[in-house]
């Protein structure tokens, strides 16, 4: 898994940049995914917490088209996806009339039969959603499942630190030591209650600690679940 | 272990049957089932994992909030009886840890380090498909188990993959996959509430997971709505009493 995911890093980033920050990480990211599902198109939309679209990318106008109804209509697969905290594999939209009575027959007319929506979470803090488009229905194979979701890692992860590629944020996290895995996310909760901030920001700022003082993510982390450090809010 | 008692075994099942109600929330399913079944088998620890589909096993819930056993079950992710029995459908029994040390390195050491002898990994299995494992820790070496208690613990695997669809039956895989990520994803987020939880009440993480419970119970609330409202603001975890 370690491997498949530098390999997905490297896809991301050996992508031309056309801009820069958040915009062109994303766009990379929108870019390397396509070829990598056999899509036709991919779009993330980063989202606050409730549901108000952010930035918004997408690989080609027809998947910018297709990404854009569901936050006009207001319901669709990215949308679920976001609410409900987990996948929406759509294979073809030809089967969800009742499910988006909207979404469903203007997805299709827009040229797109299959969606797969991935959120993007880190448990609690949800950045937002990627959105994989294939003109033709059908499933995804359980190799690009596991792609996609690690897309989904790498992409979080390079959100969170402000990166605007994939290979030159954090690669310990995504395999941090595995026995200290419930660590990492407990911290984040510590933290978050220590400097008052939204889980995401708690997450944000254990990252740029543990890359400032060049430490391991986990090991950070057991520092603060055992009280050893603490995160302490700046003076106004 | 004791060979299990069938009059235990039916309430167990009863009980379990009471959960999978609308109100239904599965990491606290699982937590009670794991629970149950360690005291059903006498067993040390029974903890439950689940692949997450990029080719590890996450852990879910286990008879105990123990760092350190917990430990023991995340180090599973790719090597060990829980990756043994999810790889191959089949149970993998009475295994000796002194004895295992070339056949996992990295977890029997760690175990073996925590004062466990033996070790036990039945498959949680979905028709078709496998979706992780259960596993039993035992502080006696070998001949833990009866052919009987074997089939019964299985049951109680099985039971654990039943319960973990919302739906009565799962029309396509793609389903299966959504809840899977779901599940998992839930897990992390009561993590997350218990760091919280612990850093506002000044308690260790374990404490925070029985108050977090307590709460959910207390207020007829499912344990993960309650760790998500805890982590969406952290003014809550302050104000959770």
């Amino acid at each position: 898994m370690i491997g498949r995911a530098s390999v997905i890093k490297g896809l991301i980033d050996a992508e031309p940049i056309r801009a820069g920050g958040l915009s062109g990480l994303l766009e990379r990211v929108c870019f390397a995914v396509v070829p990598v599902l056999s899509a036709s198109g991919a779009g993330i939309s980063m989202m606050t917490a409730d549901g108000t679209r952010g930035v918004c990318i997408a690989s080609d106008p027809v998947s910018q088209h297709v990404d854009d109804l569901q936050f006009v209509l207001g319901e669709g697969p990215c949308m679920e996806a976001f609410e409900h905290r987990r996948p929406v594999l759509v294979t073809d939209v030809a089967d969800t009339a009742t499910r988006w009575p909207l979404y469903a027959p203007a997805a299709e007319q827009g040229g797109v039969r299959a969606v797969f929506a991935f959120p993007l979470q880190i448990g609690g803090a949800r950045l937002g959603v990627l959105d994989v488009f294939r003109r033709d229905a059908g499933p995804l194979t359980a190799d690009q499942l596991t792609d996609a979701l690690l897309f989904t890692d790498v992409t979080v992860s390079a959100v969170l630190d402000r990166q605007e590629s994939a290979g030159t944020g954090r690669s310990d996290d995504l395999d941090a030591a595995i026995r200290h895995r419930a660590e990492l996310f407990q911290a984040q909760g510590m933290i978050m209650v220590q400097l008052g901030v939204p889980l995401a920001e708690a997450m944000v700022r254990l990252r740029a600690h543990a890359y400032a003082q060049n430490r391991r993510l986990d090991e950070l982390a057991r520092d603060v679940v055992a009280g050893r450090i603490r995160f302490i809010p700046e003076a106004p | 272990m004791t060979t299990v008692s069938v009059e235990r075994l039916a309430k167990i099942f009863v009980e379990i049957a009471d959960t999978l109600v609308d109100e239904f929330d599965l990491i606290d399913f699982l937590h009670t089932l794991t629970d149950r079944a360690a005291s059903l088998i006498n067993a040390s620890a029974v903890g439950l994992l689940l692949a997450d589909e990029r080719g590890r096993l996450e852990f879910m819930a286990a008879s105990t909030e123990n760092a350190k056993l917990v430990e023991l079950f995340q180090l599973q992710a790719r090597e060990g009886p829980c990756m043994e029995a999810f790889g191959t459908g089949e149970a993998v029994i009475n295994v000796d840890l002194a004895g295992a040390t070339s056949r996992w390195p990295n977890f029997a050491a760690h175990a073996l380090e925590a004062g466990f002898r033996s070790v036990h990994a039945f498959p949680l299995r979905l028709r078709a498909q496998r979706i992780g494992a259960l596993n039993v820790f035992g502080e006696n070496t070998g001949g833990d188990f009866e052919r009987g208690d074997i089939a019964i613990v299985q049951a109680l695997a099985d039971v654990a993959a039943i319960g973990l669809l919302q739906e009565r039956t799962i029309h396509r895989s793609e389903m299966l996959t959504e809840q899977l990520q779901g599940a998992l994803n839930s897990r992390i987020v009561i993590e997350q509430a218990k760091g919280a939880v612990a850093q506002a009440r000044g308690v260790g993480v374990e404490e925070a997971f029985a108050l977090i419970r307590d709460f959910a119970r207390a207020h007829n609330r499912r344990l993960t709505d309650v760790s998500h409202a805890i982590v969406a603001n952290p003014d809550n975890a302050i104000r959770l009493r």
